[in-house]
């Protein structure tokens, strides 16, 4: 069978694998997007929104930095849709000592790339933040963090792109990519096609780990079930991202709606589904945690709760970038959770990357080749654990 | 969603219509128009269409529009409305006060 040729096949059509093609696009290369399901129906478009630096692993901070300063600010005119980004800031709360530890750490990770995340306790949270509750002891707050819809995002750089002239094909999986003198330049799908490109970017989510394992390719991953409860609208209270040490992140939207996602930890032993599924834990945590933090919230409705998978990573930050072994392979997979705010900046670095140009930011910490090392630590760690219980 | 549906295919024009202002998801005041130029931007799906305008996530939950939505986009695409797949239904059945959600928390 012949397959159908592009210079770039785009596997995954979430905001980084749309504004991969996007950029692609944009130079004029002939781009197609393969997706399994429909457009953005993963994490990027079931996510609470933050487009944060602060709190972020130094691995991959100064990627999110280059996503917040120089792609949000100008996406909604780049896109020409309002993807309602705003550099509101991010407001994290805290309980006890132990919680505002782990804000100074964050606070000297944030100082060593420039961005200034402060601390706030007692009275001075309540006076700037009247709507949090006095449980709230202590609050780390940085300015440079923002928010933005991850629906109009995702959606807005499909229709962008769509409109540059990517070819979109979704409800076509792909099954296996496959090599052409040890460089890989097929992709096989489900449905028997085959396309072919100079070079294939993979961005697919937890369940594109299989597909990278037909190239050999392993990423030690597995998929947690994340959930979110979405209230009526309200006046506008705030409008920055929020964040608490008991699990909870969200913001109220530009609607009026306040969307808050968190786990209940419970999920991975409470029950083993392949489906996504609202459970009765998560939401009622959130709620629960929430209410607590945020008292006036408890007399809104929730209108509707939602799930997705987190696809989390051995050590929690993605593999971002080429793939050394299999040449013509540029892959993002594993956000851990936190993909949303660096997503286009990953798509840029992608594009760039497929174009043998060098990455605009550094992500030599997010290759792929560092879980050996990975690995050796964590056998150390369980072998000095076991030998504990001995 | 299994079908194979390539975005690229041509759909025709937009062509405004005479009742393209009425408003079909009263909770979140979206018109015919609008709707129907979603599915010429390319959003072919009742998620996708839901996702970008907001039609269906009001109070409601789509109980009232979603049927009409529905139409809309299949009409605009060319195909049968059973064709298109529904969004997902979302619990709670009717909106809660989140205070007596986070309650439930106890009871686990």
């Amino acid at each position: 069978m012949s397959s159908i040729k592009a210079d770039v096949i785009v596997i995954g059509s979430g905001i980084v694998g749309s504004s991969a093609a996007y950029n692609l696009a944009k130079e004029g290369r002939k781009v197609i997007v393969l997706e399994k399901d429909m457009i953005g129906n993963g994490g990027s478009c079931r996510n609470g929104g933050g487009v944060r630096i602060s709190g972020r692993d130094p691995r991959e901070i100064q990627l999110c930095a280059y996503a917040a300063k120089n792609i949000w600010p100008q996406l909604s005119d780049e896109l020409g849709i309002d993807v309602e980004y705003k550099k509101s800031g991010y407001l994290f709360m805290g309980y006890e000592p132990a919680h505002k530890k782990m804000m100074q750490e964050r606070v000297e990770v944030c100082s060593k790339y420039n961005i200034k995340m402060k601390i706030i306790e007692g009275d001075d949270i309540y006076k700037r933040f009247p709507y949090v509750s006095k449980h709230v002891t202590v609050a780390g707050w940085t300015q440079d963090d923002g928010v933005a819809n991850p629906l109009k995002a995702t959606l807005g750089y499909y229709i962008a792109a769509r409109r540059l002239g990517v070819r979109y094909i979704t409800g076509e999986e792909a099954v296996k990519i496959i090599k052409i003198k040890d460089d890989a330049r097929q992709v096989l799908c489900a449905s028997g096609n085959i396309y072919e490109g100079d070079a294939i970017i993979a961005a697919p989510g937890y369940f594109g780990k299989d597909l990278l394992k037909t190239v050999g390719i392993d990423v030690p991953m597995q998929k947690k079930l994340n959930e979110i409860i979405v209230t009526e609208r309200a006046p506008k209270m705030f409008d920055h991202m929020i964040g608490g040490a008991s699990g909870h992140y969200g913001q109220q939207t530009e609607n009026g709606s306040f969307v808050f996602g968190s786990g209940s930890g419970r999920e991975l032993f409470l029950f083993d589904k392949n489906e996504k599924t609202s459970t009765e834990q998560s939401p009622s945590f959130i709620c629960n945690t929430l209410g607590i933090d945020i008292p006036f919230i408890k007399e809104l409705k929730v209108v509707r709760t939602w799930s997705g998978w987190l696809d989390r990573c051995i050590d929690l930050v993605p593999v971002i970038g080429k793939i050394e072994e299999v040449p013509g392979l540029y892959v993002s997979i594993g956000s851990s959770g936190h993909g949303f705010g660096p997503g286009p900046a990953v798509g840029r670095v992608l594009s760039e990357l497929a174009c043998g140009r060098q990455s605009p930011v550094d992500i030599s910490k997010l290759h792929y080749d560092r879980f050996d090392y990975v690995y050796k630590q964590d056998r150390y760690k369980e072998a000095t654990v076991g030998g504990s219980f001995g | 969603m299994s079908e194979i549906m390539d975005r690229s295919k041509d759909i025709g024009e937009f062509i405004p219509r005479p009742d393209d202002d009425v408003i079909i998801c009263r909770c979140e005041e979206i018109t015919r128009g609008e709707i129907r130029k979603a599915v010429h931007m390319g959003l072919w799906t009742m998620t996708e269409v839901k996702r970008y305008l907001r039609c269906g996530m009001g109070l409601c939950q789509g109980q009232t529009c979603s049927k009409t939505v529905k139409v809309i986009i299949a009409s605009e695409l060319g195909i049968k409305p059973q064709e298109l797949e529904e969004c997902t239904a979302r619990p709670p059945v009717r909106p809660i006060e989140l205070g007596i959600f986070g309650n439930e928390v106890e009871k686990l």
